[in-house]
């Protein structure tokens, strides 16, 4: 399964109806989670808002979530230990007040499990790629790491 | 040292700063953690029991605030810590100051989604906590705040 999900603050029709478009390809289900939006799916489960221990749940089963560049749903991803498809919103189509999301991505893609679409066309390579990445983890990722060993010599009071 | 001896006091508000916290959890593991948020349903859900309730509040709430600031002193007195670290946000921030009048090592870790500022409680943080980290390397400066990683 696949899950969908762009926050509940803002509609992002330009994810949902480009998920819409791939879900009969994909050979399994996609629900989307479509907050504010505008556009009705008709290939993948639609719901407006998810509660989050259904969300949590969701998560739990799903082999990869496409979302927008929110920085709530890449941690759950890493604590849940899900591949995470990032497409940004963008402040020149109305889908934000600014390019954070933009930003976002150009910094944290590469890292361990976090794909990025820069936009529609480069969804169906990424959720390929997205699915068929095995054997990474989070916490392992050269950031994560030196954070770990940094803060154990915190609270030791080793030198950093 | 035996490390299980260290008693660590970890502190978030619920949502992402949370996620932040576990996050960091294979390593707090290791010592005498106790956990403090605004959410303990969610840190039960995340399979932590008997984590300490602190009331949200923020920065337009003065009366929550002063309410949010004794119960952290309350859960500070309560497990004398020898360390104190969060991940964000205020009642985080109130813990810290609690700690710094008792004597604890204190820690603000400002939240990865904080990508072009430190957040304003990481901002007072870099004058009250004995360490305050951005997950961002651009944002360092010097000591205040500094680049250790991030949890991504």
């Amino acid at each position: 399964m696949i899950i969908v999900t762009v926050g509940m603050q803002l509609g992002f029709d330009r994810l949902i109806a480009a998920m819409d478009t791939l879900a009969p390809e994909l050979g399994m289900p996609v629900i989307a989670q479509t907050g504010k939006g505008a556009y009705q799916p008709r290939n993948m489960e639609a719901r407006v808002k998810i509660a989050p221990s259904e969300f949590e749940a969701l998560v739990g089963e799903a082999r990869l979530i496409v979302s927008h560049a929110g920085i709530g749903t890449v941690l759950t991803a890493a604590r849940c230990q899900k591949p995470i498809l990032l497409m940004p919103r963008r402040a020149d189509l109305g889908e934000h007040r600014n390019d954070h999301q933009l930003a976002t991505v150009g910094k944290l893609a590469g890292r361990p499990g976090i794909l990025v679409a820069a936009d529609e066309s480069e969804l169906a390579p990424r959720i390929a790629e997205g699915l068929a990445l095995t054997g990474w983890s989070a916490v392992q990722s050269a950031t994560a790491r030196q954070l770990h060993a940094a803060l154990a010599a915190f609270i030791e009071n080793r030198p950093l | 040292m035996v490390k299980d001896s260290i008693r660590v006091l970890a502190v978030a508000s619920g949502g992402g700063h949370w996620e932040q916290l576990m996050l960091l959890r294979p390593t707090l593991a290791q010592y005498d953690v106790r956990f403090a948020t605004t959410e303990p349903a969610v840190a039960v859900q995340h399979g932590v029991a008997g984590a300490e309730s602190l009331p949200d509040c923020n920065q337009n709430m003065p009366l929550r605030s002063a309410l949010c600031a004794l119960v952290a002193l309350w859960v500070v007195l309560k497990h004398r810590p020898k360390v104190i670290l969060s991940t964000g946000a205020a009642p985080g921030f109130f813990c810290i100051l609690a700690g710094r009048l008792l004597g604890a090592r204190t820690l603000w870790i400002d939240s990865v989604a904080n990508g072009e500022e430190l957040s304003m409680c990481g901002k007072l943080s870099r004058r009250f906590a004995h360490q305050c980290w951005t997950q961002w390397e651009h944002l360092a400066q010097g000591d205040r705040p500094r680049y250790f990683g991030a949890v991504l």
